[in-house]
C-alpha cells in the first residue's frame, strides 16, 4: 500500500532521513520506533507532505505522491495525527472534529461518521461543546484521532500517541488503535514506547540517526536481543 | 453635556474607521504572521476608487461602497500572490521590509496617476443631521451610516469566520498551520480569502472616511494605518474582537483628548497607550499566550 524507497530529508545542513526505505502493506499495522531525534516524526511529515524530500520515491497505492501538497494527499486517504496532538486550542471538540472532514462534501454521511467517532469515543460527545484546550490529554489524543478518522483514511499515521500519558490510558489508546484496525484502516504507528507498540503491531522498523537499522515481524522483533537491550529495558 | 455627546459621536465614527482597518490587519497576522504594512493604503486605494466612482460615474453610496470593496479585496489577493507568497519561507524582516516596500509603491503609485493633490469627495450622503432626544446634540446623518455600515460589515465578517468553512479553515490555520494542512486545509487558498476580506473591509473603511472627512490624498493611508495597527495591538493582534476594540477605544480616545484641547497631542495619546499597554500586557488587552503555547 506505501513504500518508501531511499527516501533522504534535510533540514538545512542536518541530514535527518538518510536513505529511508520500508513499506506498509494494505491491513497491517506496522509500527516505526526509535529514540528522540531518529528520524521518526520527518519520516511521518514527509509522507504527509509536510517536508521534501531530497530524493527517493513515495509510492502509495501505485503513484508517486513525493511532489503531492499536503490536502491532495488527505483526498488520497492518508491521514496524518501529530505528535504532541495539536488540536485547535480555542475551537470546540465538535469543530475539531468537523475540521477532519474539510474535504468532504457529502454533509449526510459526514454526521454518520461524526456520530460513529462520539461512538468509539464517548467522552467527546459528553464534551463536544468544550474547547480542546480544556480536554486532558488523553481525551486530546481521542480528539485528534477522531478528527484524523473523519477523512476516511486507508492508512492513518500516529506519532507517539502514548507520549505524556498515564499508563491505563495508554492502554486504552492502544485498544482504539486496534479497533481501528480491525474496522479496515491500515496503521504505520510511531513510538518510543517499543512494548506497547511491538504488542500491537503485525511488523516492526527500528530507525536509528536516520537509518533503519532492524526490521521484522513484532514477535521477532520483541525477541531480539538488541531490541531488548536498547528499547525494552534489558 | 452636548459637546461630550457630540463628541462620543465623532469618537465612535472614527473608531469604527479604525476597527475596520485593524481587522484585516489583525486577520493577516493571524494566518501568515506578517504586519502587513500596505494595509493603510488598501484603505487609501478604496477611497480612490469610491472618489471615481461616485464623482466621474455619478454612482451612489452603496453602489460605490461595495464596488470599491470588491476592488480592493481584488487588489489584496494580488499583492499576496506578487509580493508576499514568494517570501512565505524568508525571514520576518525580510516580509515586512516587503510589506514597507508595497506600501511605498502603493503610495507614490497612486501619487502618479491622480497627482499628489488633495481631492474633495461629492457630497453623496443626505446632508442632514437629527436631534438626540432629550438633549441639543445633534448628530450629523452621516455618522449614523458610517456607524450602521460597520456594524453590518462585523456581522458579516462574524458569520463569515464562525459559520462557514472557509472561515473556519481560516480560524484553523491561524491557531496551528501544520494540523490544518494536515486537514486538507488549502493554505494558498485559504490565506487568499484572508486577504480579500481583510481588503474589502479597508476598501469599506476608505469609502466611509471620504464621505465623512470629505478630503482625500494619496498619503492618507499612512497614518490611520499605522493607529489601526495600534488598534489591533492594543486589543491583541491575531484576536479578531481585539481589533475591534481596539479601533473605538482608540477613535474615542483620540477625539475626547481632542475635545478637551489636545488635538496637537492626540497622535501622542495613541502611541503613549500602545507602550503603555505593550508594557502591562506584551500580547494585547485580551490577547494570551495560549497560542504560542500549542
Ligand atoms: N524543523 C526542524 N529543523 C531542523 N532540524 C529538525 C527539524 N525537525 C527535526 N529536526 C532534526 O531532524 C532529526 C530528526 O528529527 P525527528 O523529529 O524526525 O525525530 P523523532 O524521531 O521524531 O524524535 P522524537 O522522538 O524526539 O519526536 C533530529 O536531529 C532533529 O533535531
Ligand atoms: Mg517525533
Amino acid at each position: 500500500m506505501l513504500e518508501l524507497k531511499n527516501l533522504n530529508v534535510f533540514y538545512g545542513g542536518i541530514h535527518a532521513l538518510k536513505d529511508v526505505s520500508f513499506k506498509v502493506n494494505s491491513g497491517e499495522i506496522v509500527t516505526l520506533i526509535g529514540s528522540n531525534g531518529a528520524g521518526k516524526t520527518t519520516s511521518l511529515r514527509t509522507i504527509s507532505g509536510l517536508e521534501k524530500a531530497k530524493s527517493g520515491e513515495i509510492i502509495y497505492e501505485g503513484q508517486d505522491i513525493l511532489k503531492k501538497s499536503a490536502s491532495e494527499i488527505v483526498k488520497m486517504g492518508i491521514s496524518h495525527v501529530p505528535e504532541g496532538r495539536r488540536v485547535f486550542s480555542t475551537m470546540s471538540v465538535l469543530e475539531n472534529i468537523e475540521l477532519g472532514a474539510y474535504t468532504r462534501n457529502d454533509k449526510d454521511q459526514i454526521k454518520k461518521d461524526i456520530k460513529h467517532v462520539f461512538e468509539l469515543f464517548p467522552i467527546l460527545y459528553e464534551r463536544r461543546s468544550q474547547n480542546a484546550i480544556n480536554l486532558s490529554g488523553g481525551e486530546q489524543q481521542m480528539l485528534v484521532t477522531g478528527r484524523a478518522l473523519l477523512s476516511r483514511p486507508k492508512l492513518l499515521l500516529l506519532d507517539e500517541p502514548s507520549m505524556g500519558l498515564a499508563p491505563i490510558i495508554v492502554n486504552e489508546i492502544f485498544e482504539i488503535i486496534k479497533n481501528i484496525n480491525k474496522e479496515g484502516t491500515t496503521v504505520l504507528l510511531v513510538e518510543q514506547n517499543a512494548k506497547m507498540a511491538l504488542q500491537s503491531a503485525d511488523r516492526a522498523y527500528i530507525i536509528t540517526n536516520g537509518k533503519i537499522e532492524l526490521e521484522g515481524t513484532a514477535a521477532e522483533l520483541l525477541d531480539n536481543d538488541l531490541v531488548k537491550k536498547a528499547y525494552l529495558g534489558g | 453635556m452636548e459637546q461630550i455627546i457630540q463628541q462620543m459621536v465623532n469618537g465612535v465614527s472614527l473608531g469604527s474607521i479604525y476597527a475596520l482597518i485593524a481587522l484585516g490587519y489583525t486577520m493577516v497576522y493571524g494566518i501568515i504572521k506578517l504586519i502587513n504594512f500596505a494595509h493603510g493604503d488598501i484603505y487609501m486605494v478604496g477611497a480612490y476608487i469610491g472618489f471615481f466612482l461616485t464623482t466621474y460615474l455619478s454612482i451612489g453610496f452603496f453602489p460605490a461602497l461595495i464596488l470599491s470593496m470588491i476592488i480592493c479585496s481584488l487588489l489584496g489577493v494580488i499583492i499576496e500572490k506578487v509580493a508576499y507568497k514568494p517570501m512565505r519561507n524568508s525571514t520576518r524582516i525580510a516580509a515586512l521590509i516587503t510589506a514597507i516596500s508595497v506600501s511605498l509603491f502603493l503610495q507614490y503609485g497612486m501619487m502618479y496617476f491622480v497627482g499628489p493633490e488633495t481631492r474633495t469627495y461629492p457630497n453623496i450622503l443626505p446632508n442632514s443631521q437629527i436631534k438626540l432626544f432629550g438633549t441639543e446634540a445633534v448628530i450629523d446623518i452621516k455618522n449614523i451610516y458610517i456607524l450602521v455600515v460597520t456594524i453590518v460589515l462585523m456581522v458579516l465578517l462574524q458569520y463569515v469566520i464562525y459559520r462557514t468553512k472557509t472561515g473556519k479553515a481560516m480560524r484553523a490555520v491561524a491557531l496551528d498551520r501544520d494540523a490544518s494542512e494536515l486537514m486538507g486545509i488549502d493554505m494558498n487558498k485559504t490565506i487568499s480569502y484572508t486577504f480579500a476580506i481583510g481588503s474589502a473591509l479597508a476598501g469599506a473603511a476608505g469609502v466611509l472616511v471620504g464621505t465623512y472627512y470629505n478630503t482625500i490624498n494619496p498619503l492618507m493611508g499612512a497614518v490611520p494605518g499605522l493607529k489601526a495597527f495600534i488598534a489591533a495591538v492594543i486589543g491583541g493582534i491575531g484576536y479578531i474582537p481585539g481589533a475591534v476594540f481596539g479601533g473605538f477605544f482608540l477613535g474615542i480616545t483620540e477625539t475626547t483628548v481632542s475635545a478637551f484641547g489636545g488635538s496637537l497631542y492626540k497622535d501622542a495619546v495613541a502611541f503613549a497607550i500602545l507602550i503603555v499597554v505593550l508594557l502591562v500586557r506584551p500580547n494585547g488587552i485580551f490577547g494570551s499566550n495560549t497560542k504560542e503555547k500549542v
